[in-house]
């Protein structure tokens, strides 16, 4: 039981900042960043007694819209299922954050405090699980408003996302193979340390040893050692997720709203809000697979620590180190938000028989080749050090 | 009770009340397939407290998360709506011949458990990728290049069924 | 073992049996092929229930080989419930019992 405590603290930390504290901010980005992009100012003029704060209450207003629209069950549709189907596409959405770490392992004296929530030996496995459940959401919010549209948009939805989970297992297996484990925290750990860039040269004999060259390092980040992967594995997860340019379920142009076009009020807002969280889900999980998870580069937790402890002593330097971690977790997801952002802003959108061609006959055979080329490499980099 | 003894009570039962609901549920087949998730989803939680953790991952991604989904898929593209039971005589003569069957599983549940071996000690790594990956590479290579024989032959096997004859 | 075995091959049983329930009295062939899923998934539970009971992995290497076939019999079941609902616009078992005696 008092194992509980810690882990209750965690997770209100996860949901007060990524889920309360990010996604609407992101609604705010969504809106300014492509206003940047495209030349204009974007939307500034909710305001409070007169004080806009350029653009930041829309969000509120937005909240506030949504909970105080009517609540509208088309008729012959089903009511509980149009009931369930925003909360099963929002609820898996918020437990992935369970096995993403936000800092690494620090001791402190005899406590050892652990920055995820659940530490689980298959934390990748069971991100993918979750992923294959948030399908349910879309497929029932189609069927259950009894209109042809929204069906379309749920079983393009639907197919989409099945077929793109397959490719987005498949991307990682070679960061599987690289960091020989499945757990979020081990991986961070992995990519707390360099490699030295010129390093083969030594490792094949080809030079007797580097010398001054040993200087020139790179920290061993996922986006490093596996570039295709990481490639790849951002494409299958933007679709999963819908987001542009792979929102042909919603549509927008074609087929109004897709599969959340009988949806009103708070229940879309669950649907807007799954969506945007899910952003920051993918964002903290590409930092944790390929760019570090929360490790700062080339100043590993031992030379943090070991730095600092000589000015302030050990407890001081931990947590000093722990600020440092959590900031450059949060840091490295901003900066795939941005990303995520640029590209949904940039890409047109794709016709349905395109993306399904793309996973099926491009992606797909390009992990499998990953998979088989990441095989090789490591199997001839052991066989010489035998 | 521990933990996870509740927690096996606890999804085992939530198990049996969905299972029943998807047999029970005669007019709304989706809401019957979502019974089958719901009992997925249950199943896989048992597999975690039986320290199953690969199998029950993968329970939840491939069947409750694409079989079921492929269920929905078809039922939706059909567009079914009703169903009935059998008629009254056939009926009978099916639940006659379902409570023998009970009946037939309680007896073999009476006489097997004197006949079990006794339960032995796991590892700690018991049910973990690493420890199922070891055993499926290295004793069962063969069912496991097999299965994916059958499962082209069921790709092409579906496709073939379900393409459009352009005559 | 926390839970004792019995409990697990009864839990086992009895989602077997309701899935047998299912499969012999409703006329809807999908639901058909559920209950057909149900029974599979009893099985899997009681492979698993084995497999702890006796410190046996070859036990969760069945339950993928199951989840395979079922997969594939998946596939193929509604490949030909599609081609049977194209043929006459019915998914009821009892309007394709002609080869019945």
């Amino acid at each position: 039981m008092e194992a509980l405590v810690p882990v209750l603290i965690k997770t209100l930390f996860i949901i007060l900042v990524a889920v309360a504290a990010f996604a609407p901010v992101i609604t705010w980005v969504e809106r300014k960043q492509s206003a940047v992009m495209q030349d204009r100012i974007g939307a500034n003029r909710a305001d409070i007694a007169g004080i806009t704060v350029l653009g930041l209450l829309h969000p509120v207003a937005d909240v506030i819209k949504l909970l105080t629209k009517e609540d509208v069950v088309p008729t012959g549709a089903n009511r509980a299922l149009h009931l369930m189907a925003p909360l099963i596409a929002s609820i898996p959405v918020i437990a992935s954050f369970g096995v993403i770490p936000y800092g690494g392992t620090y001791h402190f004296g005899d406590t050892t405090v652990n920055l995820v929530v659940a530490d689980l030996d298959w934390g990748v496995l069971y991100i993918f699980a979750i992923a294959s459940i948030a399908t349910y959401g879309t497929v029932i919010a189609g069927w259950a408003s009894n209109n042809n549209w929204s069906l379309l948009g749920s079983l393009r939805a639907s197919a989409q996302m099945i077929s793109y989970e397959v490719t987005m297992g498949l991307s990682i297996v070679g960061l599987f193979m690289c960091f020989q484990t499945l757990r979020l925290t081990e991986m961070g750990v992995a990519q707390d340390s360099t490699f030295r860039i010129l390093g083969f040269l030594e490792h094949f004999g080809f030079v007797e040893s580097l010398g001054w060259l040993s200087h020139l390092t790179l920290p061993t980040w996922g986006i490093l050692l596996q570039p295709l992967a990481f490639v790849l594995f951002l494409t299958c997860v933007m679709a999963e997720n819908k987001r542009p340019p792979f929102d042909l379920p919603e549509g927008e142009s074609e087929i109004i709203a897709g599969y959340f076009l009988e949806y009103s009020g708070m229940r879309f807002g669950l649907f807007y809000m799954s969506e945007f969280i899910e952003v920051v889900v993918i964002a903290a999980l590409m930092t944790a697979l390929f760019l570090g998870g929360w490790t700062i580069p080339w100043l590993s937790q031992a030379d943090i620590i070991g730095g600092v402890t000589p000015i302030f002593g050990v407890g001081v330097a931990t947590g000093l180190c722990m600020l440092l971690h959590v900031v450059a977790f949060f840091a490295k997801v901003i900066l795939m938000i941005w990303l995520q952002m640029q590209i949904r802003w940039t890409l047109p959108r794709p016709r349905y028989d395109q993306v399904m061609d793309l996973c099926w006959k491009v992606m797909l055979p390009l992990s499998l080749a990953n998979i088989l080329v990441t095989g090789l490499v490591i199997l001839v980099l052991q066989g010489v050090r035998a | 009770m521990s933990a996870p003894a509740v927690f096996f009570y606890a999804f085992g039962a939530a198990a049996v009340l969905s299972a029943l609901s998807m047999v029970l549920h005669l007019r709304n087949t989706v809401a019957a397939a979502m019974s089958l998730v719901v009992t997925m989803i249950s199943l896989a939680v048992v597999y975690v407290v039986l320290d199953a953790h690969l199998v029950a991952a993968l329970q939840i991604m491939v069947y409750a998360g694409a079989i079921v989904v492929v269920f929905l898929f078809v039922v939706m593209l059909l567009n079914l709506r009703h169903d009935v039971f059998a008629q009254r005589r056939e009926r009978f003569v099916k639940l006659a011949g379902v409570v023998l069957a009970l009946g037939a599983a309680f007896a073999f549940l009476q006489l097997v458990p004197n006949s079990l071996p006794t339960v032995q000690e796991i590892p700690a790594d018991f049910g973990s990728y690493a420890a199922v990956g070891r055993a499926l590479y290295r004793d069962f290579v063969l069912p496991f290049e097999i299965s994916s024989l059958l499962l082209l032959a069921a790709i092409v096997g579906a496709v073939v069924l379900a393409k459009r004859r352009l005559s | 073992m926390e839970i004792p075995l019995e409990h697990v091959i009864g839990l086992s049983a009895l989602l077997f049996a309701i899935g047998t329930v299912g499969a012999l009295t409703r006329r809807n062939l999908i639901v058909i092929l559920m209950s057909i899923e149900l029974m599979l998934n009893a099985a899997n539970l009681a492979f698993v229930g084995f497999a702890r009971a006796w410190n046996s992995v070859d036990g969760h290497i069945f339950v993928l080989m199951v989840i395979v076939v079922a997969a594939a019999e998946v596939a193929v079941g509604l490949g030909i419930v599609i081609a049977l609902f194209r043929n006459r616009e019915s998914v009821n078992v009892e309007d394709v019992s002609l080869l019945r005696w």
